[in-house]
């Protein structure tokens, strides 16, 4: 018998049907997973099982009786719990402090700590009670919501996301913990698109596309690309290399240490590595282990010494943005909005950013617009952009098309560097394809990409050399082939293997 | 309780209508204002903007208009740039007092010389002098992160006394009985700055306003420096990744809105002030805030709100002798003005909504 069965929610907003006449229902004990691609809406359907948001029509039963929660403690009442992708803790207080916070009527302190030893330690989650949230992992910090979870004792745990900050270790403890309150009769709702997770620890999935359900498998019984075309509904390409022979050194980085102007930021220290003309070079690692700080420093946003980096045998560390573009070395920082492009200008002013002084889209500081409108309407036709003209905002563009915008404009250029953070975040699995596909054949092409990523099965896919950044540190890049994710994991944890 | 609430799409139009609303409920609430004093307030308002346009001494008022404005505007276009960038120069007033003090004090060294270099070589002086005491907040701000609306706002009282002790000391007219004031430059002709063509009221100040309100607007649309000033003001961090150096912004944004306002009270000092003396200041560096945010930041509108700016300052002379009604009165109608025109904005990009509960 079910557990919760949904019968044809629908919730509109203005403009978009988030969820429309979706049904379907989970088993008690039972790991159902929740695929999708972004926007799909999984996250309005989760919410309104949560209570924070109101269908327009359909119903929900939970538990043998009619479920509408008006807000998420009628929801926690009746036994869901949910952990959040983006944690809500307090650094400052502890990890009972933080618990407690979170419950309806705390019990006292020295009895919340001794609950959260018991349930700690019989599923697994190792977390001491006493210690601040500020000094935990990222890892030991989704514990910490987690068990704030189970001390409700929920009959159904929702999981968004939960794996996209962990290493692959964490994951299998995660994982550990997750199969034994399933054993236990929990039923769980697991949000991800990881399709290999999906594969070792659901038992059910349910697929939306715009809004509907597409189809339902048994993930077991599929593979990572049958799920993947599921959710896009359309036969992907993997990205494929064509010649694998790498040229000359074309950028260097010679102990490049760079102190954090950030005062929760990770300092980089001496970093090395050498990157040859058609080489693909991934770098993994947790987020905040100095990423930004490193993606900072090779963009020329933030000078170190000069001698930290030299491209073609001219040291450029204390060069500026410019400067190093004009030298070939182009980047793509994380966030699109506000960072790689400029919100509220339209995508032929944001050509203008990267593009000004190496397309020459201006004489003597003056700028060309119709040379910019053309390179902004040629990255949109050739990476697929779907926008009504090179005349609207950025920001009314969905995260993949002004993901293929902002990589487009970067690889258009002909850089003989390119450096790109987190290129497929956050993007629907077509358009990563794309997007990864690109970054080879710039490759193939004699340029060097380093491509610093949190997700490994596309550091795996794409990269000839593999390196990890842990606390400011990178590892020493080795070949990529025949590196096991038990090792990066290690790695990524910070140890040396 | 009351709450705030961003609009997801403030109407295009209601952005280009803000300042028409603004001056109708100036309007309509200084009105009220002057019943509260006694006065008719249709009489006042008509006298304020009607009057120094179409009434019955125009001609002479309107050239008054363009003496009053052309300060008004050159200052506003030198501080768009830097608030378009987010960096607040709110002390014009004391760069336009030190440009007027040492572009004048070149011409009085100089005196009674009679040659062609004087006034241009005064002009370069006016804006260095501007430029230079902007840059003490610009320097601060980059070494120190020192906050430079408080350290432009404070300096502003510095340059008034610094013009006190100067037109009371060095700069003292020595054939002038020992006034505040320095020599008049209407009786220096190589450094005065009088009317081009007699009762039109334009000077070479209004020609330089005109001629930088163009140069403004195509910077601003055509040129690399006025996209990155827009860059930098609505995403800073995208800026940054386009190459342009925070620091760099900074003094350059407070750099040229200095050597404007320096330049500004150049022109002022040596044509409709006629000589540096304590009454020197009026607030046309404060006024200029009002007339950058009233005409949108753009140069075209700073034209028309310096124009309209100027237009309440003639009118707040005449319901000042005709009506007898204090000074104070013409400040808080324009004070008003940017009240409104904020106000507006507000309202503009946020909903105001009446929720039953509290804070979530």
């Amino acid at each position: 018998m079910s557990l919760i069965a949904l019968n044809g929610l629908t919730k509109a907003y203005p403009g978009v049907v988030a969820n429309d006449d979706v049904s379907f229902d989970i088993d008690r004990g039972e790991v159902h997973a929740l695929l999708g691609e972004n926007g799909a809406g999984k996250s309005t359907l989760v919410k309104m099982i949560y209570g924070l948001v109101k269908p327009d029509s359909g119903t929900m039963v939970f538990d043998g009786e009619d479920f509408a929660p008006a807000e998420p403690r009628a929801a926690r009442i009746a036994g869901v719990a949910m952990v959040f992708q983006h944690f809500s803790l307090f650094e400052a207080l502890n990890v009972a402090e933080n618990i407690a916070l979170g419950m309806e009527n705390p019990p006292k302190p020295r009895v919340l700590s001794e609950q959260i030893r018991e349930v700690s330690s019989k599923y697994g989650l190792t977390l001491d009670p006493d210690r601040l949230v500020g000094d935990l992992s990222v890892g030991e910090r989704q514990r910490v919501e987690i068990i704030r979870c189970l001390l409700q004792d929920p009959k159904l745990l929702i999981m968004d996301e939960p794996t996209s900050v962990l290493t692959p270790q964490e994951v299998e403890v995660l994982f550990e913990t997750l199969r034994r309150l399933r054993d236990e009769g929990t039923s769980i709702l697991y949000i991800s698109h990881k399709l290999e997770e999906i594969k070792a620890l659901c038992e059910r999935a349910t697929i939306l596309r715009h809004g509907k359900v597409v189809g339902t498998c048994i993930p077991k019984n599929e593979t990572a690309k049958s799920m993947a075309e599921m959710m896009v509904g359309a036969k992907l390409k993997t990205p494929k290399k064509s010649k694998t022979t790498f040229g000359k050194t074309l950028l260097a980085a010679k102990d490049l240490s760079l102190k954090s102007v950030d005062p929760f930021g990770t300092s980089l220290k001496n970093i090395n590595f050498k990157l040859r003309a058609g080489e693909v070079m991934g770098i993994a690692g947790v987020a905040g282990n100095g990423q930004d700080e490193l993606m900072l420093a090779l963009s020329g946003e933030a000078l170190t010494d000069a001698e930290g980096i030299q491209m073609d045998s001219v040291w450029v560390g204390a060069d500026g943005p410019t400067e190093r573009r004009l030298r070939g070395l182009l980047t793509a920082p994380e966030e699109r909005l506000g960072h790689a492009a400029a919100p509220d200008m339209s995508l032929t002013e944001n050509t203008l950013l990267s593009g000004f002084y190496r397309q020459k889209l201006g004489r003597r500081g003056f700028v060309n617009f119709e040379g910019a409108t053309a390179f902004a309407q040629k990255v949109v036709e050739e990476f697929d952009v779907r926008t009504p003209s090179v005349r609207n905002a950025a920001k009314s563009l969905s995260g993949g098309n002004l993901q293929k915008f902002v990589v487009g404009r970067e690889v258009l250029q002909e850089p003989t560097v390119f450096v790109v953070n987190q290129p497929t975040w956050g993007v629907d699995a077509a358009a990563a394809a794309a997007i990864r596909q690109s970054l080879l054949e710039l490759a193939s092409g004699g340029a060097g990409v380093i491509v610093i990523s949190q997700d490994l099965d596309e550091l795996m896919e794409i990269s000839d050399t593999f390196a990890v950044l842990s606390e400011g540190e990178m590892s020493e890049p080795r070949p990529a082939k025949g590196v096991s994710v038990e090792e990066i994991g290690l790695m990524m944890g910070g140890t040396k293997v | 309780m009351i709450r705030l609430e961003q609009r997801a799409n403030p109407s295009k139009e209601m952005v280009m209508w803000t300042p028409v609303i603004a001056v109708i409920a100036t309007m309509i609430v200084g009105g009220l204002l002057f019943v509260a004093l006694g006065k008719n307030p249709f009489e006042a308002i008509r006298m304020i903007f009607w009057d120094p346009l179409m009434g019955a001494n125009a001609s002479y008022y309107r050239g008054q208009i363009l003496v009053k404005a052309a300060p008004l505007i050159m200052i506003a276009l030198g501080l768009s740039f830097g608030f378009r960038a987010g960096i607040w120069n709110i002390g014009a007033e004391g760069q336009f007092i030190m440009g007027a003090v040492v572009g004048g004090a070149t011409g009085l060294a100089l005196y009674p010389m009679d040659s062609f270099i004087v006034f241009p070589l005064m002009i370069v002086m006016g804006a260095l002098g501007g430029f230079l005491w902007a840059m003490i907040p610009a320097v601060l701000k980059i070494k120190f992160n020192a906050n430079e609306i408080l350290v432009s706002l404070m300096l502003v009282y510095v340059a008034i006394n610094f013009l006190s002790g100067m037109v009371t000391g060095v700069l003292r007219n020595p054939d002038g009985f020992n006034f505040p004031e320095s020599r008049s430059f209407q009786e220096f002709p190589a450094a005065n700055n009088a009317e081009l063509w007699a009762g039109t009221g334009v000077h070479w100040g209004v020609l330089v306003t005109l001629g930088l309100v163009v140069a403004a607007y195509v910077i601003l649309t055509r040129h690399i420096f006025g996209f990155n000033i827009r860059l930098a003001g609505q995403a800073p961090r995208a800026a940054k990744f386009a190459g342009v150096s925070p620091n760099k912004m900074i003094a350059i944004c407070l750099g040229l809105s200095g050597a404007l306002a320096g330049m500004a009270g150049l022109f002022e000092v040596t044509g409709p002030a006629g000589k540096l003396s304590t009454t020197f200041p009026v607030g046309y560096g404060f006024t200029a805030i009002i007339v950058a945010f009233l005409g949108r930041l753009h140069p075209i509108g700073i034209l028309l709100a310096g124009l309209l700016l100027a237009v309440t300052y003639v009118g707040g002379d005449i319901i000042q002798s005709k009506l007898s009604l204090p000074k104070a009165s013409i400040q808080v109608f324009q004070g008003m003005l940017l009240f409104f025109l904020l106000a507006v904005d507000v309202l503009v990009n946020f909903r105001i909504r009446l929720t039953n509960q509290g804070a979530v």
